[in-house]
């Protein structure tokens, strides 16, 4: 089994103390390289120890594989194979015993025993010719490390040895090994205890690196070498993050390094153009916590609350209950005055963790989102009824992502007054006018738009998939990763497309893709006529402030100029040179 | 008291298609442990512990490759035939 792929990825919420966000390698600071551990032992009674250690160190990997097995089996029973024979190889009598002779007749350790036996089984299977069977050392390798993982929890504190450029996991930082820490070695910290006094923050603080405290587990759920990402904002941490989020918090990361002060304090001053055009401004967020940060940042709502992070890795699927506080957390959040929830985003793959099936999808096009919704009625109706629930404590409104056709958006309507009617029979409030909007970032959801605007309350267009559905590339493949064009004349016109048709029929349309917080475009969109814009938080101040200092009359002059171009290089260069020439403070980014 | 101690051998020949993989040991070895027998795998003269993934792997039986099965104890008969009809269905493969 491929390593890479079991890993999962992990959410942990604690204090952020240093801002900023940055991802990484971890390097776990308390679980020194055992497996170099190479000792000779005197005493029978030594080595009856390690005996007993190794023991104990197999049965703890056991339970732990157990979890996995469970929680695996929770999903759809299908059945966990690498941890069948991983659990299989701990009990396996010829490793135990192996082991054990290693610990006794050479009277060394319990670690370098382990590795004696890794050898030699490495060796047998390097000699076999079937090359699947021959891979299946990797079975053997990964069980081992799980078992050096225990055996080094109890033996090792502290190594001095730290490589370049990591994220530093810890339980926490004492002074004495914040003195060895050279600033330009470490990208972040995460800590499992620590306040925003604590000696880790001030030190992350003075040497201005993101650092997140008081996250509780991190040393346990990270592994030397997982990707983390630290933010130090937010204080949410994410252990191998999927690329998709890798990717969103890329773009968090470049939107925070180029954010100045002064930007900020004029952050809550709203989108009003010179020619007095007013445009909302939402944050794209994944947890409540981002909030504070959001309206900090200018937000007047939450124009997207992703809600993937509520299903992933859980050990089971949530319940109604957990929905609907994630839920009233958003909508009644400080200083907000609407929150559009988006229902569940992905396939099923994600929640089941099963790799193999991940692996034979194409997870852009396959049973996801809605789709996946309108055949795990009951998932979908579990969220639907917290969101309505929800929407009594705030301004809520509902957004239904992947919609193609407007059969979905009636099956769903559908869904959404059942609930509504058991809601009503049970005596539970929820707001009669809670709005319901669709994404539109399939391409026939664009050129049905005028039949979809019927049927809903509001668009909002996403134009991360929008733009790979209409290009046709995958946003992951980097050798296909030039065709990703925002610019493109087609997809410009697609939003033209939905914005008007939208407005034909009343209802207003967001943006809440990626291009909605580059400032290159932020002329454009407001020229398309987008009646909001929604971005990662950090994004918000600078095209705010383009806004402000802008008239829609030239946004519109300038949507013009650029419609006549029949390239996406024409457009792109006239919208920088542009951007770049009228706003010179706000736009020098754009020039990466 | 009539404990009768059985040893059988019988030659199997694996007709799944991925031949002797993680999978199908797992399965072997599980249907060894739940009988008292004492059970070893034989191929070139190679002798797997029907009790050890890792010895069965190492035998590295492809598809139609044959192997010879030893149960040794009282319940040698009733695990044998479940080895038989375990083998027979391809493990379930197809």
């Amino acid at each position: 089994m491929d390593k890479e792929k079991i890993k999962t990825t992990v959410i942990l919420r604690g204090i952020g103390v240093s801002p900023g966000i940055v991802s990484g390698r971890a390097y776990v600071l308390d679980r020194c390289d055992v497996q170099a551990l190479h000792i000779k032992m005197e005493s029978d009674e030594a080595l009856s120890k390690e005996t007993e250690r190794f023991q104990q160190a197999l049965a703890d990997s056991e339970m732990q594989l157990r979890g996995i097995k469970d929680r695996l089996e929770d999903g759809e029973g299908i059945g966990p194979l690498f941890i069948n024979v991983q659990i299989m190889i701990l009990r396996d009598r010829k490793f135990v015993e192996s082991t054990v002779n290693y610990i006794r007749e050479n009277r060394i350790n319990a670690e370098w025993a382990l590795n004696l036996t890794i050898s030699k089984y490495r060796d047998i299977f390097s000699r076999i010719d079937d090359s699947y069977i021959k891979g299946r050392i990797k079975d053997i390798e990964d069980v081992a490390q799980l078992v050096f993982r225990y055996l080094s929890d109890e033996r090792c504190e502290r190594v001095a040895d730290i490589p370049e450029k990591v994220i530093l996991v810890a339980r926490d930082l004492s002074p004495a090994d914040t003195v060895q820490i050279k600033s330009d070695k470490i990208l972040g910290f995460a800590t499992d205890v620590g306040s925003k006094t604590s000696h880790t923050a001030i030190v992350a603080r003075a040497i201005e690196i993101p650092a997140t405290v008081g996250l509780e587990t991190i040393t346990r759920e990270v592994m030397t070498d997982d990707i983390v990402i630290v933010d130090g904002t937010s204080g949410v941490v994410i252990v191998n993050p999927d690329p998709e989020i890798l990717k969103r918090y890329e773009e968090k990361k470049r939107h925070y390094l180029v954010l100045e002060e002064n930007l900020l304090r004029e952050a809550h001053l709203p989108a009003v153009t010179k020619d007095n055009h007013r445009i909302g401004i939402g944050a794209n967020i994944e947890f409540s916590d981002e909030i504070a940060s959001a309206v900090l940042h200018g937000a007047n709502g939450i124009g997207l609350f992703r809600t993937e992070f509520i299903y992933i890795n859980k050990e089971r699927l949530p319940t109604e209950e957990e929905h609907f506080m994630h839920y009233t957390q958003v909508v009644r959040g400080d200083g907000i005055k609407w929150a559009t929830i988006r229902t569940f985003d992905l396939g099923g793959d994600k929640f089941i963790s099963d790799p193999r099936l991940s692996d034979e999808m194409n997870p852009a096009m396959g049973l996801r989102a809605v789709r996946y919704c309108l055949r795990e009625v009951e998932l979908f109706k579990v969220q639907i009824r917290a969101i309505l629930r929800a929407s009594v404590y705030g301004n809520t409104g509902i957004l239904i992502p992947m919609i193609s056709g407007v059969q979905e958006i009636k099956t769903v309507k559908k869904i959404i007054s059942e609930v509504q009617d058991n809601l009503r029979a049970e005596g539970i409030p929820f707001n009669e006018k809670t709005k319901l909007g669709i994404m539109i970032e399939v391409p026939s959801a664009v050129v049905i738009a005028e039949y979809l605007a019927r049927e809903v309350d509001f668009f909002s267009i996403g134009t991360n998939d929008l733009i790979q559905y209409t290009l046709a590339i995958d946003r992951v493949n980097e050798r296909v990763d030039y065709l990703y064009q925002p610019c493109h004349p087609a997809v410009l016109r697609l939003i033209q497309h939905v914005v008007n048709a939208g407005h034909q029929a009343g209802i207003k349309v967001a943006i809440c893709g990626e291009m909605a917080g580059d400032p290159l475009y932020t002329l454009v969109l407001e020229g398309l006529g987008l009646d909001s814009l929604s971005m990662t938080p950090l994004a918000i101040p600078r095209v705010k402030k383009i806004m402000r200092e802008s008239t829609l009359k030239e946004s519109k002059e300038l949507v013009a100029k650029v419609m006549t171009f029949t390239e996406p290089q024409e457009i792109e260069q006239h919208l920088r040179t542009y951007m770049v020439q009228r706003f010179p403070e706000l736009c020098p980014l754009t020039n990466e | 008291m009539c404990v009768r101690l059985m040893k059988l051998e019988k030659v199997f020949t694996l007709k799944n298609e991925l031949g002797l993989h993680a999978r199908v040991a797992a399965m072997l070895v599980n249907v060894g442990s739940r009988y008292s027998s004492a059970i070893s795998f034989e191929k070139d003269g190679m002798v797997a512990d029907g009790s050890s993934i890792l010895d069965i792997l190492t035998l590295a039986c492809p598809k139609g490759s044959s192997f010879i099965i030893k149960a040794e104890g009282d319940d040698a008969g009733a695990v044998m035939e479940e080895f038989d009809r375990l083998i027979e269905s391809k493990f379930g493969e197809d």
